[in-house]
């Protein structure tokens, strides 16, 4: 695709200067992004489809996962174990591992992503309801509070903010991760990362490579901007 | 599932282990590339944050710079690296194509674990602990070498282990770059469509890894024993790799 779009810039030389042709490489060029917009967009889209069906799902999984390994301290040392084991193996390697029974599909990349994403969420909620104050679940057993409700009003309301920190600890890095996908050719915009490096496009590149960080910290701030709504407590005097 | 017996068959043939290029190569010189990031890493990043721990300023670069490495894609970094003039995709020494991109990204991605644990390691040492030593007539030094380090050294240690499974996964994530390393088994693969190879590299990568935290498991446990529980502060920097 871009063979043509050169073709056209080297026969109709300086009617427009642009920042890429095969004779310029710059690193910052508004020219591609406002050419290449779609192709970005759609990058970009799959980036963070990717990135939320993946935390999702992580989340999904790691609730229950957490609230049985509290129950069975034999499971907690498991899931543990299991989780330091799954987040040494590099995430290149980790797909790879994944094809034989999803193929070369998104699935791939978001069960994969998953798979991490669980390892930092299910420790967060561990850690986050093992913080819960003894006397505060013990007073409410004596409102009469059933391990239902207790749950739901009184330990995850408590649990959250280690839990949030924990969410923003696995969005960022599951935004950072899935450039990798690109392996699989679905990546977001570590395809265009791989297609600039390939082709030593740097404009393509670099232009990528900042979406990537942008789109980590606006979501860190979004979880960051929840958490406050979600908690107002924490803000009332209780900060420090 | 005729790719696992692909991956089977490939893991089996002396073939893909040997010669230039087999993996037995590969595998050497992706050790020896995690050896030295880590080591280059150890030596910029542990005297800054032993330091900065102990004149307990620039908190806020110590506790950040993790965050900054967990939003930087390895691989983006790695391929803006290929892509400049310097480093380049030039080949260096044992290290392979790429090696010095290669070095430096690896290099870089191994220090917000070792700074930020090294950093609060020092910081979390108990307040009475050190006034004690202070008032026992201890020069800062004196403070630093028998109180503090000694006593921040599982949280240190801990760092260093998750700055190894960076390093790595970061390592293996320069082939998709063209670089050096046991990558290559796998893009290789993928790319020809070979994927019972990029499937065989990728349980030889994991394995590996896995050995790898296995030994540094080990020999935390061995130095940090009777020392305060490296268990309870582990969780300081953990996120998925890379």
């Amino acid at each position: 695709m871009r063979v043509t779009v050169l073709g056209v810039a080297a026969s109709a030389p300086a009617v427009e200067p642009s920042c890429y042709s095969r004779l310029t490489n710059e690193w910052f060029c508004l020219d591609y992004v406002s050419d290449r917009r779609e192709e970005i967009l759609d990058a970009a889209s799959e980036h963070l489809l990717i990135t939320v069906l993946a935390v999702g799902l992580g989340v999904v999984i790691a609730v229950p996962l957490a609230l049985l390994a509290r129950r069975l301290p034999r499971l907690e040392s498991t899931v543990l174990g299991l989780s330091t084991g799954l987040y040494t193996v590099p995430s290149i390697a980790l797909f790879p591992l994944l094809v034989p029974f999803t193929g070369l599909t998104m699935t791939t990349v978001v069960i994969g992503l998953a798979l991490y994403a669980l390892t930092v969420l299910v420790r967060a909620f561990l850690e986050g309801l093992r913080a819960v104050p003894a006397e505060v679940r013990e007073s409410a057993r004596g409102l009469g509070y059933g391990a239902g409700r207790m749950l739901v009003r009184i330990e995850l309301p408590l649990a959250l903010p280690v839990v949030m920190a924990g969410l923003r600890v696995a969005t960022v890095s599951t935004v950072a991760l899935t450039t990798v996908g690109s392996l699989v050719s679905h990546g977001g915009l570590g395809n265009l990362i791989r297609d600039g490096v390939t082709t030593n496009f740097r404009a393509e590149l670099l232009t990528a490579a900042v979406l990537c960080v942008v789109i980590a910290f606006a979501l860190d701030a979004l979880i960051v901007v929840a958490q406050r709504l979600l908690t107002p407590w924490t803000r009332v005097g209780g900060a420090h | 599932m005729r790719v696992l017996r692909d991956a089977w068959d490939h893991l089996l043939a002396a073939s893909s282990w040997t010669g230039e290029g087999g993996m037995l190569e590969l595998l050497g010189q992706q050790l020896l590339l995690t050896a030295t990031a880590l080591l280059l890493a150890l030596l910029v990043g542990l005297p800054v944050a032993l330091g900065l721990g102990h004149l307990g300023r620039g908190g806020f670069l110590a506790v950040n710079v993790s965050n900054v490495g967990r939003a930087v894609p390895t691989f983006a970094l790695l391929a803006l690296l290929v892509t400049l003039d310097w480093p380049g995709t030039d080949s260096f020494g044992p290290y392979g194509r790429a090696g010095i991109a290669t070095l430096l990204a690896l290099t870089l991605f191994a220090l917000p674990p070792i700074i930020t644990n090294g950093y609060v390691a020092v910081r979390e040492v108990p307040g009475d602990v050190t006034e004690a030593a202070t008032g026992m007539g201890m020069t800062g030094a004196q403070r630093f070498w028998r109180v503090e380090l000694p006593l921040a050294l599982p949280l240190v240690l801990s760092g260093v282990r998750l700055a190894l499974v960076q390093v790595w996964a970061t390592a293996t994530i320069a082939a998709l770059v063209a670089g050096p390393g046991l990558g290559r088994v796998i893009t290789d693969g993928f790319y020809r469509s070979q994927y019972g190879q990029g499937i065989a590299g990728a349980v030889v990568v994991a394995l590996v890894a896995l050995v790898l935290e296995l030994l540094a498991a080990t020999l935390q446990r061995l130095v940090a024993r009777d020392r305060r529980d490296p268990v309870a502060t582990v969780s300081t920097g953990h996120h998925p790799a890379g």
